[in-house]
């Protein structure tokens, strides 16, 4: 397994909305961020949550947010930051 | 942060107490088993009563072992934190590897991968779990009620600010406030910053500042008075 994205790479979550077990937050859909960590391979908990092997496994990313960008009437400070980790099959390159 | 204690259902109503029916007028706290177990309750205990039966591990066994669990606290987390304000090589090994960097101490902090988020005068961390309550408990121990609620949860990623003004802690603007979703295979506590006035501590007295909630990001370590 290599890791598709790079550490400082910009990113997209997909805009999907299947259904099953998901690890990836709705208020990060269709998004924008940076990566700023590779964590490595893990089990893909989309597989694991049914009992299957969740093999293969998949590189696993911190990805950092603007939130002013996720909430349409963020009242925080405009550096604030989100830190989500997320699984390569949501990310697209941005 | 709503703190969710349901005082009302330990009430007792003298107002409106008649003798002889207290039975009836007097409010009681439901026990635990007086709704129906749910179906993953149900499945919970019939697995754990076949791995007694068949002999795999003994009652005596999965007790310890809750017990074990029970028994966790954050003072594991205090003291990395501690030693970690102390000395700065192990700083930098606990944030590249903090379930190694526990090892020196002598702290098993288990197999999930833990990484610490480290508190400057530029950012502050704040941890949270929007899909569940991820919690790296063997460093602090069992989750507080209010990390598992629903607010806590929503809440803290869409106004995290006036979260952590519920809970007496006010971040300056200048500052960048930073949340960090556990949702998937690490867990993530706060390195907070040492705070000042606490030059020549040691180890131990550095460690009874650092709280749950310093190491959660709700609050700060405050030096004592």
């Amino acid at each position: 397994m290599s890791a598709r994205f790079a550490v400082g790479e910009t990113v997209k979550v997909r805009a999907a909305f299947p259904p099953g077990h998901l690890r990836t937050p709705f208020f990060i859909r269709g998004k924008t961020g940076r990566v700023t960590a590779v964590l490595g391979p893990y089990r893909n908990p989309e597989e694991l949550a049914y009992g299957r092997s969740g093999e293969p496994a998949l590189p696993l990313y911190r990805v950092l947010f603007a939130t002013a960008e996720l909430w349409d009437d963020f009242r925080g400070a405009p550096q604030d930051s989100t830190v989500v980790d997320v699984y390569e099959n949501w990310l697209e390159r941005a | 942060m709503a703190h969710e204690h349901d005082h009302d259902h330990h009430g007792h109503d003298h107002g409106d107490h008649h003798h002889g029916h207290a039975h009836r007028s007097h409010p009681y706290q439901p026990d635990l088993e007086e709704k129906p177990l749910t179906h993953f309750q149900v499945m919970t205990e019939a697995v754990a009563d076949l791995l007694i039966e068949k002999g795999i591990i003994t009652a005596d066994e999965l007790r310890a072992m809750l017990e074990a669990i029970d028994a966790k606290s954050p003072a594991a987390g205090a003291r990395m934190v501690a030693r970690a304000w102390a000395d700065a090589s192990f700083k930098a090994r606990m944030l590249e590897d903090v379930n190694r960097a526990a090892t020196e101490l002598g702290i098993d902090a288990g197999g999930i991968p833990i990484r610490a988020v480290e508190n400057t005068d530029r950012v502050h961390n704040v941890i949270v779990c929007t899909l569940c309550s991820c919690y790296p408990r063997l460093l602090i121990g069992l989750p507080p009620d209010w990390y598992k609620s629903r607010a806590y949860r929503s809440r803290t990623v869409r106004e995290p600010r006036a979260v952590l003004a519920e809970f007496g802690t006010t971040i300056p603007d200048g500052v960048e406030l930073r949340v960090h979703d556990s949702t998937a295979d690490l867990r993530y506590m706060v390195l907070p910053a040492r705070p000042a006035g606490t030059d020549g501590w040691d180890e131990e007295r550095l460690a009874g500042l650092v709280t749950r909630d310093c190491m959660i990001g709700v609050t700060l370590p405050k030096p004592a008075g």
